[in-house]
């Protein structure tokens, strides 16, 4: 980048935040659901940043969405996760498949969000629980799901079952022609 | 002759009989007069033995004129005859540090040190490090002879005994001195030079101390062994002989130690590139980056003072892609061991020019020396002090002059900001309320336009401006209903009033 010389893009948009800082990473048909598709944005520094990726169901057909849970189980509530210090100690330790939220749409279906990677959870989004249109209007910023921080030396590998994106057009592509299910 | 009377003859007489060499016996009797421990060794043994003897002034002139000297009396005649100064028993109780390490030999390996080094100095003081064994030495000996140093005088304790060290430095300081043709050998100075004595066969002799009575000793933060007098006396004498015992091997010394103590360099600096890290940017040991600000304002310093290292701190930092414009941002360096630590108002302004001679990256401004309480006020700055900057940001819907006009009216506006994700695998998750007292906006086109900001101390700028997924609140999407973000941004300046300006 010049010092001096701005660089002004009026026509063409500039790289976004997530553009320059983030990769994106994609998981499709979780468990087995069909288009049920998450999204992970993998910061330089290793952070994750989950949320639904624009094929998700719940994104399609003008959903609303009538709840959003993150009570997981009758012990465990991804509201309660504390995290203390720069180590991020107390933070609930997840697994690819550890669910995050239940969303229950208007039209009585029910979605469940999954982590994805293994690491340790930073926070969830409780803006969505007063907002729950953020989630559609702006899935992949204000409307995140969780943050999540791997294990240093796994920031490589928890990418090894994620899709490129380029890897998810075309898988996505292969849905159009053979359409398995409505979404 | 010695001030030593009547009184003082048992107490010689039981010193010289352990092997005490004349010097600690001086120092056993409490003797403080400095020049008497200048006397070279070789003559102070007959003026001992003239005390024992107790005999005249002339007797003694008499046998003064013989080529070998007298021996004390308890010494048995064929010993004697080993008392000449190559010979002569390493003392049990210095273990040879007021011996043969007293003298000239070792004032000129000092000297040699300096000198090598290339220091230059005002002043200097001599420190001496002694194994830890002979204050065990020490004790010993002096239980062994308290009755008669009692008996000597009653007003007179173990504090009264000239410690090792300070007979040790009443030589040296003036022979070191004399060495580096009348250098001010003094006692507190800004550069140290250091003799360490260690004596590696007798290191066992206090290991003791720390396994029988452990009650007695506190282990101090260096993991040296703090002493405590009065619980330790009922175990020494179980543990170590009295009087100490002799041994064959003195003390040897270690290179010489010298070290000027920090100097401390302040100023400002501005950064005109947009890919310059403050620091160096490594990962895994590979260079990211090119350079680095404080190692382009280091570089020429760390020359003219001929340091060994540096740190480098300020008030704050920018980013790579940030300039720091305006009057720039303090920051100081502790200069670490300088060769050379002293230069004038002129000579310093010259290495500031250097500095800005050498890159058009950076420049520096009010360069000075100050003292160590001063970075105390530069990272006071970093907390509490306002900054200025300017921000190009990017709009996604179209916009017109008027629709960013109200952000000139907004002041004091508080922000609740959490961890920025960019800086949240090295930073605590908090959320931080942050105020910014004013901005002003000027229109560039209908998707861009400049934003002033003036906020308090770390705030983030960028995150205010893109919203970080809308983890810091309020934010510019939400001022003005519209996606947004910051391509450019610069310092306009740090608002900390020091170091004080230099005028140029």
């Amino acid at each position: 980048m010049d010092d001096d010389v701005t660089h002004v893009e009026t026509e063409t948009r500039a790289p976004s935040v997530i553009d320059r800082y983030y990769t994106r990473w994609y998981r499709t048909d979780l468990k087995g659901k069909p288009s049920e598709d998450h999204c992970i944005l993998q910061h330089s520094n290793r952070i994750c940043v989950v949320t639904l990726a624009e094929t998700h169901p719940i994104l399609q057909n003008g959903r609303t969405i009538k709840s959003i849970n993150y009570q997981i189980s009758d012990c465990c509530s991804r509201l309660k996760n504390k995290v203390s210090g720069k180590s991020k100690r107390g933070g609930q330790f997840l697994t690819d498949f550890a669910p995050l939220c239940r969303i229950t749409c208007t039209d009585d279906t029910e979605y469940t969000i999954y982590s994805c990677i293994r690491g340790r959870l930073l926070e969830v989004n409780e803006d969505i629980l007063k907002t729950p249109a953020l989630l559609l209007e702006k899935p992949f910023t204000e409307g995140y799901i969780a943050v999540i921080l791997p294990k240093l030396e796994e920031s490589k590998s928890i990418t090894e079952n994620l899709l490129t994106r380029d890897e998810f057009e075309k898988v996505v592509a292969k849905r159009n022609i053979f359409p398995s299910q409505p979404s | 002759m010695l001030p030593l009377k009547e009184k003082d003859k048992p107490l010689v007489q039981k010193l010289l009989s352990s092997g005490c060499c004349p010097r600690c016996v001086l120092r056993f009797c409490c003797i403080n007069v400095q020049s008497l421990y200048k006397i070279p060794p070789q003559v102070q043994v007959p003026m001992l033995g003239e005390t024992i003897e107790n005999k005249s002034q002339s007797d003694a002139d008499a046998e003064q004129e013989a080529d070998e000297a007298p021996p004390p009396k308890r010494f048995k005649p064929e010993e004697t005859e080993l008392m000449r100064e190559e010979e002569s028993p390493v003392c049990p109780v210095c273990l040879g540090v007021l011996q043969e390490h007293c003298d000239q030999t070792l004032a000129s390996k000092v000297a040699e040190a300096i000198k090598t080094e290339n220091y230059e100095f005002d002043s200097l003081v001599l420190s001496v490090s002694l194994p830890a064994q002979l204050c065990v030495r020490e004790h010993s000996c002096w239980l062994h002879v308290k009755t008669e140093v009692r008996a000597k005088s009653l007003v007179l304790g173990k504090d009264d005994v000239i410690q090792v060290k300070e007979a040790f430095k009443w030589n040296m300081q003036s022979l070191v001195s004399k060495t580096l043709g009348g250098a001010a050998v003094v006692s507190k100075s800004a550069f140290e030079v250091g003799v360490e004595f260690v004596h590696p066969d007798t290191d066992k002799d206090c290991h003791f101390l720390a396994t029988t009575c452990s009650d007695c000793f506190k282990p101090t933060k260096n993991k040296e062994i703090s002493f405590i007098f009065k619980l330790f006396l009922k175990c020494f004498l179980r543990h170590y002989p009295c009087p100490p015992p002799r041994h064959s091997s003195s003390c040897v010394s270690r290179d010489v130690q010298c070290l000027h103590t920090s100097v401390f360099i302040a100023g400002r600096y501005n950064k005109f590139c947009r890919s310059l890290p403050q620091t160096p940017w490594l990962i895994n040991g590979e260079r990211r980056m090119e350079s680095s600000v404080e190692e382009l304002i280091a570089g020429p310093i760390l020359e003219t003072f001929r340091a060994t290292g540096f740190n480098f701190s300020s008030s704050g930092r920018e980013d790579v892609d940030v300039r720091t414009l305006g009057n720039g941002r303090p920051f100081a360096m502790e200069l670490i061991n300088p060769h050379k630590p002293k230069f004038n108002r002129d000579q310093i302004k010259k290495i500031q020019q250097e500095i800005n001679d050498s890159s058009d990256k950076i420049r520096v401004r009010d360069l000075q020396i100050v003292s160590r309480e001063a970075m105390g006020r530069m990272k006071e700055g970093e907390e509490e002090k306002t900054k200025s900057y300017r921000a190009l940001v990017w709009t996604e819907k179209p916009i017109e002059k008027e629709d960013i006009s109200f952000l000139n009216d907004i002041k004091e506006l508080t922000l609740d900001q959490k961890t920025p994700l960019r800086v949240l695998h090295r930073r605590a998750l908090a959320v931080r309320p942050r105020v910014i007292h004013s901005m002003s906006s000027e229109y560039r086109d209908t998707h861009h336009f400049y934003l002033e900001l003036k906020t308090q101390a770390g705030t983030y700028i960028k995150e205010f401006v893109h919203g970080d997924f809308g983890r810091t609140k309020p934010n510019m999407c939400q001022l003005l209903q519209t996606e947004t973000d910051i391509l450019e941004l610069d310092v306009e300046s740090v608002d900390v009033d020091w170091p004080p300006p230099i005028p140029e």
